[in-house]
């Protein structure tokens, strides 16, 4: 029996996650003590503050880089940049959450336990002030992200994977309106998340076994140790590689990456817009943080052997994406799909070897996040009696009606398709050019060509908008309030100023993409 | 004077210029119009200035600037013209203005923002700067890409019957050629050690087979662009539905960008694929010249028939590059000039007759010639132009292109003559249908069809006359300014003039 010997824990490395989930634990306090109609305020106050200050945190630590709490977790520059992103993304959809002036009550169901399509759910569709649970939720799943980005073994990673992803599934679960297509999506969220969850569980007990057997080394599931045994386990290879797609199942669910994104459109159009942008924009940021992490530390002696699998997977992720927007007819679903397609773009920076590749993929990370954010943002606003107004023929004429809106809009589809001078053709660049110097250029010829496709849809959304006449059934566009405003705004200038000049970030993911091993 | 920055002046200033005018009160159009006009004068001024204080016979690249952009990708502000880029800039800097002036009662029939019409022309007209000042590969994408947004919105918003469609096309075709540019844009920067300077990159070698893909995705950028056949269904549409304006400056000097990109990139950057492909290049440019042609004959839309010349004439100037000898690539780039003042006026003349019948079909006309006797005179001067008639400035540079295909190549110098007698049938009979012959009785019932050219249309056509019969009598001072740089183009090819059989006369006309 071996003595237990506590590990040194470096709380000042885990600032920003203790806070959150601080914060996420006064805000469950605070539904129970705080008088309902303060709660909103104090709630969103709380959060906001929270997620300043762990950045700020996240910056004083800016040059910090070890290893904690056992070899649990990893404190380097891709977890702080990307920690960082997720803090400021998630700053910004906190914005979009807590807006209540576009719609009486907020984007969220006042009691969630109310049957849907009943009177009751009528009455509280009616401007019933919505659930405050959202941003504990909201805030606890920004935490489980925290973590995720930083684990530095699959068993931290994997708790972190369920502590972001249960508040999500709840999350998307308590739209306002439409209630039986949000409950809808969030089952089937749960579903298959449960499922994915299940895969990566399996996958960690598999490595667990090929590490077990390396000269010198106890077996465990910690990237140093998977990286030892990648190179000398006498284990067979087969347990490796299963383990490794496995766990990549898991991951890449998360990512949604083709063949596991069949959840996407539904979730993305069921969920709660300001919701759907979080999802979109953080759960993205963790989830490809976590497979630079686990692809470029854990697995980087098998490079060779996932390259191709990974390489199909991204092909097939774009292609998936790009072609299947083509068909859309909802804004959200279409949302979804550009969404797909772009796992697919970060796919291809994740498997680009080197600093670069990282970077790249960072840096494509926040300027995506911070478009679709404010992409989302803009479906909050086109809304008519029935709510948002998602069906695309609805937004025929829209330039017509509020020429500053569909104007944003337009700008950050162009994004979208990687038109110059946006921060999406920077973003492209900075993945695509590192995947061809490493000799893929397979995989940049396969990001080209489904660009193209995807411009397509996202023509079709800018003609509707402007080239097309307003008819009866274009709905107004609300006039936001000063948080969905600010997150808008935030969002517009960074997709253009990341598309002007984006020298500053690209230093800053540079200058961090180096992992402590 | 020649330490002024005059690129990213003449790039910055008609953007400046578009804010001012896109931020005007929509109510006061009138207003609109004029700033943009002053705007697009002071640019053509600037422009002026550059020609006088451009040293000919002296650097191949003047007025060099450089600024650092993404110093992470190599990327800087780097502008530089040589021969080629200056007398494009010229061109644009007069036609824009003139375009101004011609589109000054366009956009009010559309119901939308006149205002934003003329930003719109003046935002094109910056990144139609920016794309031939350009010396970075990186800045020139950008500005090869963003031109497409304005265009778009011109042709979408304020064009003609179809605008939607023809908007959509002209996007798409632009883009996916773009994105094949930008894959290659990228293997070129790996490729070429993570720089973009023009400059640096000419000194690269390159591997055949990488060299002879990067040539492809370029080329295939620009033979869209061009628009060369087969890639050339996107220009009828997108000429035919733009207004009148947007399509002279569309044909006019948009799609020079492609034959442009190929001498400046495609050629220089990968000399020995530019080599490899040539006799495909020179096919397609000869299948240009005949099947444009024949399709320009049998067209009953007057801008699409316009189009349609177009598409032929690209086909010369294709043959004049891909010759590789100095007249011919001397006679190409002058015949871009030519070619945009003569299609520009002749645009814009089909665009005064078009607005004033109100419609744009040959069939609806017919001696129109006696309602409107001045117009249908410039219209058949345009027409002349455009077919090259020798003492018009079109004939001169198709000749160099001839002679100088037909020294190293004479079975393609051959066929290509033939495009000339059909340009003489389009042009000729387009003209007999719309003003000579019977008066159409329908024609006298049209208000429109009774007032012939007034002041500021006279004004917009008797600059491009005057430039047209200059050229077309003295070029000197154009080929004196193309010629260095077509030489220096030809030598990065590395190939040199077949030596004169009989006597310099070849050479002289080079001259």
């Amino acid at each position: 029996m071996t003595e237990l010997k506590l590990p040194s824990i470096d709380y000042a490395a885990l600032a920003p996650t203790l806070i959150m989930l601080g914060a996420a634990l006064l805000g469950v306090l605070v539904e129970a003590f705080v008088p309902r109609r303060l709660r909103h305020v104090v709630q969103l106050t709380m959060a906001l503050l929270a997620v300043l200050a762990a950045l700020t945190m996240v910056v004083l630590a800016a040059d910090e880089r070890k290893i904690t709490i056992g070899g649990a977790i990893a404190v380097d520059g891709p977890t702080l940049f990307l920690q960082g992103a997720i803090l400021v993304l998630a700053a910004m959809a906190l914005l979009l959450i807590g807006e209540r002036s576009v719609e009486r009550g907020g984007a969220f169901v006042a009691q969630a336990a109310v049957t849907a399509e009943s009177a009751d759910d009528r009455r509280q569709a009616e401007g019933k002030n919505g659930l405050t649970e959202v941003y504990p939720l909201t805030t606890f799943a920004i935490g489980g992200m925290l973590i995720f980005v930083a684990a530095n073994d699959l068993l931290t990673m994997f708790i972190a994977l369920e502590v972001f992803s249960l508040p999500l599934y709840l999350l998307c679960a308590l739209a306002r309106r439409r209630r039986l297509l949000s409950q809808e999506a969030a089952l089937k969220y749960f579903m298959l998340g449960a499922y994915a969850s299940a895969f990566f569980l399996f996958g960690v007990a598999l490595i667990y076994g090929f590490t077990s057997g390396v000269p010198g080394r106890p077996a465990g599931v910690d990237f140093a140790t998977i990286d030892a045994a990648v190179t000398n386990s006498p284990a067979s290879p087969v347990l490796l590689f299963a383990g490794m797609a496995l766990l990549a199942i898991g991951l890449l669910f998360k990512a949604a990456a083709a063949p596991f994104h069949v959840w996407t459109p539904d979730v993305y159009q069921g969920a709660p817009t300001p919701i759907t942008g979080f999802m979109a924009a953080c759960t993205k940021v963790a989830a490809f943080g976590a497979l630079l992490r686990v692809f470029h530390v854990a697995f980087d002696g098998a490079r060779w052997d996932f390259t191709p699998v990974l390489g199909v997977v991204a092909v097939l992720t774009m292609l998936v994406g790009a072609v299947l927007a083509v068909t859309q007819t909802d804004i959200k679903r279409l949302l979804a799909y550009s969404s797909i397609a772009n796992a697919g773009y970060l796919l291809v920076g994740v498997l680009a070897p080197g600093a670069d590749g990282i970077s790249g993929t960072m840096f494509y990370l926040v300027a995506y996040g911070f478009s679709v954010l404010a992409a989302f943002a803009v479906v909050t606003l086109v809304r008519d009696a029935d709510g948002e107004a998602t069906h695309l023929s609805r937004w025929a004429g829209l330039g017509r009606r509020s020429p500053f809106y569909a104007g944003i809009f337009t700008f950050i589809l162009l994004a979208f398709a990687g038109i110059p001078l946006t921060s999406g053709f920077t973003s492209k660049f900075a993945v695509f050019g590192p995947a061809l110097e490493g000799g893929q250029a397979w995989l940049v010829i396969a990001g080209v060509l489904t660009s193209m496709v995807l411009a397509f849809p996202y023509l079709r959304v800018v003609v509707m908008m402007w080239l097309s006449e307003p008819g009866e059934s274009t709905p107004t566009v609300a006039v936001p309030g000063g948080l969905t405003s600010a997150a808008l705004m935030i969002g517009v200038l960074a997709t253009l100023v990341l598309g002007v000049a984006p020298a500053p970030l690209l230093d800053l993911a540079t200058g961090a993409a180096e992992f402590v091993r | 004077m020649s330490d002024f920055p005059f690129l990213s002046v003449l790039t910055v200033a008609p953007l400046v210029g578009a804010l001012v005018v896109a931020f005007l009160p929509r109510s006061r159009p009138e207003l609109a119009k004029q700033v943009a006009l002053g705007w697009s004068l002071l640019v053509l001024a600037l422009s002026v200035v550059m020609w006088v204080s451009f040293k000919v016979g002296g650097e191949r690249f003047q007025f060099r600037e450089s600024y650092s952009w993404i110093p992470n990708w190599g990327v800087n502000f780097t502008f530089a013209a040589d021969g080629i880029a200056l007398v494009m800039l010229m061109l644009i800097a007069v036609l824009v203005p003139l375009v101004i002036l011609a589109s000054w009662h366009d956009a009010e029939s559309s119901k939308r923002s006149v205002p934003v019409y003329f930003a719109l022309l003046l935002v094109l007209e910056c990144t139609m700067i920016g794309v031939f000042a350009a010396a970075d590969v990186f800045l020139f994408y950008v500005f090869f890409e963003v031109m497409l947004v304005p265009m778009y919105f011109l042709i979408g918003s304020y064009g003609g019957h179809q605008r939607q469609y023809a908007a959509v096309k002209f996007f798409l075709y632009s883009l996916v050629g773009g994105l094949f540019m930008l894959a290659a844009v990228i293997g070129l920067w790996v490729v070429g050690g993570k720089t973009f300077d023009w400059q640096a990159l000419s000194q690269v070698d390159i591997s055949t087979g990488t060299e002879r893909w990067l040539f492809l995705g370029f080329f295939l950028a620009f033979a869209i662009k061009a628009p060369f056949f087969p890639f050339h269904t996107w220009l009828p549409d997108a000429g035919g539905a733009a207004p009148a304006g947007a399509a002279a400056l569309l044909v006019g000097v948009l799609d020079k960008v492609g034959t442009f990109g190929i001498l400046r990139y495609c050629l220089p950057l990968f000399p020995d694929a530019a080599k490899w492909f040539a006799p495909w290049a020179l096919a397609l440019g000869v299948i240009g010249i005949i099947y444009a042609a024949l399709l320009a004959v049998g067209q009953n839309d007057l801008k699409r028939l316009v189009s349609y010349t177009s598409i032929a004439h690209f086909g010369f100037i294709g043959v004049g590059i891909f010759a590789f000898t100095t007249q011919a690539g001397t006679g190409a780039v002058l015949y871009m000039v030519n070619h945009g003042l003569a299609t520009g006026l002749l645009f814009l003349v089909v665009g005064m007759l078009i607005a004033r019948r109100g419609s744009a079909l040959i069939s609806d006309f017919g001696g129109a010639g006696k309602l409107v006797p001045v117009l249908a005179g410039v219209l058949f001067f345009a027409g002349l132009a455009s077919l090259a008639l020798p003492g018009t400035a079109p004939f001169v540079s198709e000749f160099l292109v001839l002679i100088g295909t037909f020294t190293v190549n004479k079975p393609v110098a051959v066929i290509a003559t033939l495009g000339i007698i059909l340009a003489a049938a389009y042009v000729l009979w387009m003209v007999q249908r719309t003003t000579q012959g019977t008066l159409n009785p329908a024609l006298t019932q049209i208000d429109g069809m009774k007032r012939d050219l007034n002041l500021r249309e006279k004004f917009v056509v008797a600059p491009l006359i005057a430039l047209i019969l200059l050229l077309g009598f003295y070029p000197k001072p154009v080929t004196d300014v193309i010629n260095p740089a077509v030489q220096a183009t030809m030598q990065d090819v590395g190939r040199t003039d077949p030596a004169p059989t009989s006597g310099g006369t070849v050479q002289e006309a080079a001259k």
